[in-house]
């Protein structure tokens, strides 16, 4: 054979070699970038629509808080206070509050007020009882349809009847602006508030405790059951047929679409047990089912991980089998099973469809304090918002969404954190 | 002329379908050591298992025949392999702490089998327990440190702590050694002599060296089958079989 043939040969095969070496890490970094460039798009429309919403527009309103409007006096007690009239109160404040106004004009105006302008009255009253018989000057919030028109989210310049607020509105609202009556500020009414049939007071602190309430339910029932189950299949089952068969089928249960975890919430929580519909609990329940194979799968993954010797370790000083197990095999697969855990959770967090089948998709405007109470969940929450028709619905459910993503990225900073904090070399 | 401690008879042990040890019959003397040697996969370190029934995690492990520790029968449904296991230590071949303080170590195996009532009592046995393991100087100060921050050869001792702590009358030794370096390997040997006057020991060992230092009694295992045994010294001079002859020898194996 040649010699400098072959050496000719190798150095072209190495010249190619390189050459692929190099394709497949240009290859890798645009897919990298690619990939990268999606999530920075996706984020940025959820920011750019959504960043509004942690605003609200606010009015400064004069009102009359007299005492005979108000069928109220100084000495009145708190329970009647409670009673006093404030609508009137407030009908007073926007008669008055152009100058001139036509009764026609005094209809539109108070739609440039939100419903819940009432109570934000009356609860300036209730803290400070001793403005009764003067007049204050009060900022309150203003409807969602002025709200909207200032953010620049509507269209003033389309035609008067695909408007939410006519000409004549609009020359109030200039003229508000034009007189600094009007400001925006921070909306605490967005984590202070549950859903709302108007979106300037519907908020997610509703939908938020919902999916806190379902997200305990779930750890409590699937925790302690996966714990148990995978410590089973991994350490004491016998390995044969059924177990085998088990273990396939835990595979299979981990894929099965959610709604057919609705299905059989429906079907066999409310309809046979009878729970309470719309609630936590059977919400929780129902995902805990869904989760259960996710972190079954996690919990043996890491009990596998530990190293066997340990187990021997303590089985040849005389340590009984559940001892070995319960005292070394588990506390060392703790954090992977506890990271497990968070992943199942965090796959509960996001999921919609099983909600929707045992109705946690129901009007709930108010903050549930318990398991058993009606409530919405977070992902059902910003499914709703999106079907919403109303503009200032849009901004509310690309905010929910940075709600939601955030709680996600916590949760998924804690299993980080206690996966090395609590992760042990040996 | 000591007793017999152990006694084997006839031990066959199948993997599935594959037999690993063929009608190994053994006698084992008391406070003697016992070095078992052979070429890898001979089935010395499958016959140590079945003495403190350790092969029972292997599933697919069979063992039929008869060992009787004490003149009682271990191979059996009804042995309580918890209390033989208390009276047959085992150190491995890769040091095995646990995860946990020098301490909880070597506490762990008294603690589980209520030797003791009161923490002076457990503060005591594991002290005790370390000095015979030549181990309590090097780490009286720090018996709170994690046993994993020892040395390859501290662990070592630190797990045959925990094998006396809970007072065994036998130690097997699976290799333990064979990860640690020479002086670290000469530390374990002179601890092994020193156990002897307490404790029966069986030492599986690849190092014919080892074997001929330590031990009084040598067992040949080669392809499942114990081909001689006898006093280490005749063993390594002038052995009966041929084919010890030739593993002493380095021919093979």
């Amino acid at each position: 054979m040649n010699n400098s043939v072959a050496k000719e040969k190798i150095v072209s095969l190495r010249k190619k070699r390189s050459l692929e070496d190099m394709r497949f890490k240009y290859y890798g970094f645009t897919a990298m970038c690619l990939s990268l460039a999606v999530l920075v798009f996706l984020l940025y429309t959820i920011f750019s629509k959504g960043y509004t919403a942690f605003q609200k527009t606010i009015v400064l309103l004069e009102v009359d808080y007299n005492q005979e409007v108000l069928k109220l006096t100084p000495d009145s007690s708190d329970e009647e206070m409670e009673k006093g009239k404030f609508f009137r109160v407030k009908k007073q404040a926007i008669e008055n509050f152009f100058p001139d106004l036509s009764k026609s004009d005094i209809k539109l105006v108070k739609k440039l007020f939100s419903i819940n302008v009432d109570n934000e009255i009356k609860d300036y009253f209730l803290d400070n009882p001793e403005v009764i018989n003067t007049k204050q000057q009060i900022w309150v919030t203003a409807h969602s349809d002025v709200d909207q028109l200032l953010k620049g989210n509507s269209r003033r310049d389309v035609p008067e009847d695909r408007r939410k607020l006519n000409d004549i509105q609009l020359s109030y609202v200039d003229q508000l602006v034009e007189e600094n009556r009007v400001k925006q500020v921070f909306n605490n009414f967005f984590f202070t508030k549950a859903d709302s049939r108007h979106p300037e007071i519907a908020g997610v602190a509703g939908s938020f405790m919902g999916s806190l309430f379902t997200l305990f339910t779930v750890f409590i029932l699937s925790f302690p059951i996966a714990i148990g189950a995978s410590v089973y299949l991994e350490e004491f089952a016998p390995k044969n047929r059924i177990t085998e068969l088990i273990e396939v089928n835990i595979s299979n249960l981990a894929a099965v679409p959610s709604i057919v975890f609705g299905l059989l919430g429906l079907g066999v929580l409310l309809n046979v047990f009878g729970l309470p519909r719309s609630t936590p609990l059977v919400g929780g329940s129902v995902l805990a089912l869904m989760t259960l194979p996710t972190i079954i799968i996690a919990c043996r993954a890491s009990l596998k991980a530990v190293p066997p010797s340990i187990k021997e370790g303590a089985l040849a000083v005389g340590a009984t089998k559940t001892q070995a197990v319960f005292h070394h095999v588990v506390p060392l697969a703790l954090p992977g099973t506890l990271t497990g855990t968070i992943i199942g959770l965090a796959q509960a967090l996001g999921e919609t469809a099983p909600l929707i089948m045992i109705g946690m998709i129901a009007f709930i405007p108010n903050i549930p304090t318990g398991l058993t109470e009606p409530s919405a969940a977070l992902p059902v929450q910003i499914y709703l918002w999106v079907e919403s028709a109303e503009r200032g619905f849009q901004e509310k459910s690309a905010a929910a969404i940075m709600v939601i993503l955030i709680f996600l990225f916590m949760m998924n900073a804690i299993a980080v954190f206690l996966r090395n904090r609590f992760e042990r070399k040996w | 002329m000591s007793n017999s401690k152990i006694l084997a008879n006839s031990v066959d042990v199948y993997y599935g379908s594959k037999q690993a040890l063929f009608g190994i019959s053994m006698d084992i003397k008391e406070k003697e050591v016992t070095a078992l040697i052979g070429p890898s996969g001979c089935g010395k370190s499958t016959f140590l298992r079945c003495i403190n029934r350790m092969n029972d995690l292997i599933e697919i492990c069979k063992v039929s025949g008869s060992i009787k520790v004490d003149n009682e029968e271990i191979i059996s449904d009804i042995t309580d392999v918890v209390s033989l296991r208390s009276k047959i230590g085992m150190v491995f071949q890769k040091p095995n702490p646990f995860p946990k303080s020098i301490f909880d170590n070597v506490a762990y195996g008294p603690t589980i089998h209520g030797l003791v009532d009161s923490k002076n009592d457990l503060e005591e046995i594991v002290h005790s327990s370390l000095k015979k393991a030549g181990l309590f100087d090097e780490v009286k100060d720090r018996l709170n440190e994690p046993g994993t921050s020892l040395s390859g050869g501290q662990q070592q001792r630190l797990c045959i702590a925990r094998a006396i702590a809970v007072n065994p009358e036998i130690i097997l030794m699976d290799e333990p050694c064979s990860a640690l370096d020479p002086i670290a390997t000469a530390i374990i040997e002179e601890l092994i002599d020193e156990l002897r006057l307490n404790y029966t020991i069986i030492i599986v060992t690849h190092s014919m060296q080892q074997a001929a230092r330590v031990s009084q009694k040598t067992c040949f295992f080669h392809l499942g089958e114990l081909i001689e045994t006898g006093e280490t010294n005749k063993i390594f001079t002038n052995p009966d079989n041929t084919k010890t002859q030739d593993y002493i020898t380095g021919r093979f194996g």
